[in-house]
C-alpha cells in the first residue's frame, strides 16, 4: 500500500515532550497494540503505535519527530498501516492487568478501552517520571482501576511501576500487557517469568524499522529471528525468552547497541 | 541433495540477498522454519552503513518498491552473524558483499572468512547507492577485474549477481565469467519510482529504486534466458518468484536454482511451499530430476 493522505484535524499537548495528533482518518480495523508508518515528506518515515483508530501519540526524540512536531493543525502526513499485530482481543469477564510507562501508554490506553467495552476488569498501573509526564491518566481511569506511580513522587506512589507490581497476586490476572521503556519491559519481564505467567503476558516492542512491512529484517530480535515489525510489535511473553529484551537493540545499520 | 557450484542444497530454494538477512537469528529462521535450501545474508560492505532514508520500502499493485541503500554493520560486526547463521542454520550461508572498488570487495571477502561462509555473492547490482552496487556492476570491465580480486582472496565459490539496468546483461555475464565467477545471479531489481500524488514528493526516500516481486518476473525469465544461452557457468534465476510454478518456469528459461525475496512479505515458509510444489511437479511430468526441466524452454522450438 502507498502511504495514504492524513490531514492534521487537532493537536493535543498531552505533555512537554508529548503531542498526541488527531487525523482526518479511522483505521477501523486497528486492533489495539497496531502501529502505523508516519511518513514527514521529504524528511524520513517513522513506527507510531496508534493512540486511537485516528490518532497517533508522539514523544519528541529525533529528527523525525521534531519535524512532526513543527506540523500544524491543517497540516498532513502520510500514513501506512495499521500494520503489525496487536494486543490478544480481551473477552468479558477476563481479569486484565495494564502496565504502561513513559509514552508506551498509548498503545495501550485503546487496549485498556477495548477491555472494558468487553466486559473484561481492567487494573491498570501508570508511570512517568512526574505528575505532568502522565499520559492517558483519565482513559485509564475510566476502564477501571487505576494506580499511578511517578518517578520524582509528584503524584500517586513515588517509585516504579515494579514498585506496585511486585506487590500484586500476578497469577490473578487473565492477561498481562505490558508497553514502555525497554528497561522497565526487562524489569517486568523477571517479575513475571519468576511467578511463572509468561504465558499469560504480552509485550509491544520498539526497535528500528526499515521496511515496516516484514521484508527487509532490519528489526529482527534475537534468538528468536521474529521481526518486531510484522510479528509483533506485540509478542507473548513466552516468545521473548532468552531474547535480546531489556539487553540490546540494534541500530539502522544493524549494529548492536546496549539498552 | 543437489549440489550448486559444488554447494550442497536440499532443495533449490534460496533466500535472496537483502531479504531477513541482517541477523544469524533471522537467517536460522528462514533455512529452519521457512524451509530454504540456502540462504544469502544482507549485502555487507567495508564500514557501518545506517542506508537511506525511509520509506526505504513500498507495496505497489504490481510488486515492491525498495530503496535501503546498503544498511550493513559492516564485515567486522557481521562475523559473530555469519557464525550464528552457520552453526544453526543447517544450510549453505551465502555472504552477499559489496565495495566501492576492487581492494573493497577483496577487504570485505577477506574479513568475513572467520566466519566461514560457504560462497560469496557480489552485489554488483544495486541500483540505488552511488558508487556501489550496479554502478560497478554497468561496466563489464570493472566487473571483471571485482570478480577476479575476489577469487584471488578466497578459494570459496563466487557468484555474481547482476543488474537488468543495461542494454546488454549477457555482456555483463561474460564479463563475470571471465574474471572467474562460479555462478551468475539474476536479477537484481528494476529501477523505479512512486510519486505521492497528494504532495508531489517520490514516495521512496531516496526518491527512487528498484521495483520487486510479480511485477519484474517477465524481466527476469528473459534475463536468466539469454544468459542460460551465453554462459558456461550456471545462473541463478531471481525476480519475482512466489510460487513453485514462476521457479519451474525460471528453471525452464535456465535457472540451476531459484532465489525468493519479496515473497517472505506473504508468508516466510514460502521455500517449502515451492520446494514442495517442485517435487510433486517432478512426479506428475516423470521426470527424475529437476536438471530434467532446466533449459527446456531452449530446446521447445
Amino acid at each position: 500500500m502507498l502511504p495514504l493522505n492524513a490531514t492534521i484535524e487537532k493537536i493535543i499537548e498531552e505533555s512537554p515532550f508529548i503531542r498526541t495528533f488527531v487525523f482526518d482518518h479511522r483505521f477501523e480495523e486497528m486492533e489495539p497494540g497496531q502501529f502505523v508508518m508516519v511518513w514527514v515528506r521529504g524528511v524520513d518515515e517513522v513506527p507510531m503505535g496508534l493512540s486511537r483508530k485516528n490518532s497517533i501519540t508522539v514523544q519528541n526524540v529525533g529528527e523525525a519527530t521534531a519535524k512532526l512536531f513543527e506540523l500544524k493543525e491543517g497540516d498532513s502526513f502520510g500514513l501506512r498501516g495499521p500494520l503489525g499485530k496487536g494486543f490478544s482481543s480481551p473477552a468479558a469477564g477476563e481479569n486484565i492487568l495494564v502496565i504502561a510507562g513513559g509514552v508506551g501508554a498509548a498503545p495501550l490506553a485503546p487496549y485498556a478501552e477495548a477491555a472494558s467495552a468487553a466486559g473484561a476488569k481492567v487494573h491498570t498501573i501508570l508511570g512517568a517520571r512526574s505528575g505532568g509526564d502522565l499520559l492517558f491518566e483519565e482513559r485509564f481511569a475510566a476502564a477501571g482501576a487505576l494506580d499511578i506511580t511517578t518517578d520524582d513522587g509528584s503524584k500517586g506512589t513515588k517509585g516504579f511501576v515494579t514498585d506496585v507490581l511486585k506487590k500484586l497476586d500476578v497469577s490473578s490476572y487473565d492477561n498481562i500487557a505490558v508497553c514502555g521503556p525497554e528497561v522497565m519491559m526487562g524489569f517486568i519481564f523477571k517479575i513475571l517469568q519468576e511467578n511463572e505467567v509468561l504465558d499469560k503476558s504480552e509485550f509491544s516492542l520498539h526497535r528500528y524499522f526499515k521496511c515496516g512491512i516484514g521484508v527487509c529484517g532490519a528489526c529482527c530480535i534475537d534468538r528468536s529471528g521474529l521481526r518486531v515489525c510484522k510479528d509483533g510489535p506485540v509478542f507473548s511473553g513466552v516468545q521473548l525468552v532468552d531474547s535480546e529484551l531489556g539487553k540490546y537493540a540494534r541500530d539502522a545499520s544493524g549494529r548492536r547497541v546496549k539498552i | 541433495m543437489y549440489t550448486l557450484t559444488g554447494l550442497e542444497l536440499k532443495n533449490p530454494t534460496i533466500l535472496a540477498a537483502g531479504v531477513l538477512g541482517t541477523t544469524g537469528a533471522s537467517l536460522c529462521r528462514v533455512a529452519r522454519e521457512g524451509g530454504a535450501g540456502a540462504v544469502v545474508t544482507k549485502s555487507i560492505g567495508p564500514e557501518p552503513k545506517y542506508g537511506h532514508p525511509n520509506p526505504s520500502m513500498v507495496q505497489l499493485d504490481c510488486g515492491f518498491l525498495n530503496a535501503m541503500g546498503l544498511p550493513n554493520p559492516s564485515y567486522a560486526e557481521f562475523v559473530q552473524e555469519l557464525e550464528i547463521a552457520k552453526k544453526d542454520s543447517g544450510v549453505p550461508v551465502i555472504a552477499s558483499i559489496f565495495g566501492g572498488n576492487s581492494e573493497e570487495f577483496a577487504e570485505v571477502a577477506q574479513g568475513l572468512l572467520p566466519g566461514r561462509p560457504d560462497a560469496f555473492e557480489l552485489n554488483l547490482s544495486c541500483p540505488h547507492a552511488e558508487g556501489y552496487g550496479a554502478a560497478i556492476g554497468s561496466n563489464p570491465c570493472l566487473v571483471e577485474t571485482v570478480t577476479a580480486a575476489v577469487k584471488e582472496v578466497t578459494d570459496l565459490p563466487v557468484w555474481v549477481k547482476l543488474t537488468p539496468n543495461v542494454a546488454d546483461i549477457t555482456a555483463i555475464g561474460k564479463a563475470a565469467q571471465a574474471g572467474g565467477a562460479d555462478a551468475v545471479v539474476a536479477i537484481n531489481t528494476v529501477k523505479g519510482m512512486a510519486i505521492d500524488i497528494e504532495s508531489g514528493y517520490p514516495v521512496l526516500g531516496n526518491r527512487s529504486g528498484g521495483l520487486s516481486g510479480a511485477a519484474v518476473k517477465p524481466v527476469a525469465v528473459k534475463c536468466v534466458y539469454d544468459l542460460y544461452a551465453a554462459l558456461e557457468i550456471p545462473v541463478v534465476g531471481v525476480g519475482g518468484v512466489s510460487s513453485w510454478e514462476d521457479a519451474v518456469e525460471m528453471m525452464m528459461a535456465g535457472a540451476a536454482a531459484v532465489q525468493v525475496g519479496s515473497a517472505v512479505y506473504n508468508r516466510t515458509d514460502v521455500f517449502s511451499e515451492i520446494s514442495s510444489g517442485i517435487e510433486t511437479f517432478l512426479q506428475r511430468k516423470g521426470y527424475s530430476d529437476v536438471r530434467d526441466f532446466i533449459g527446456l524452454a531452449h530446446e521447445a522450438i
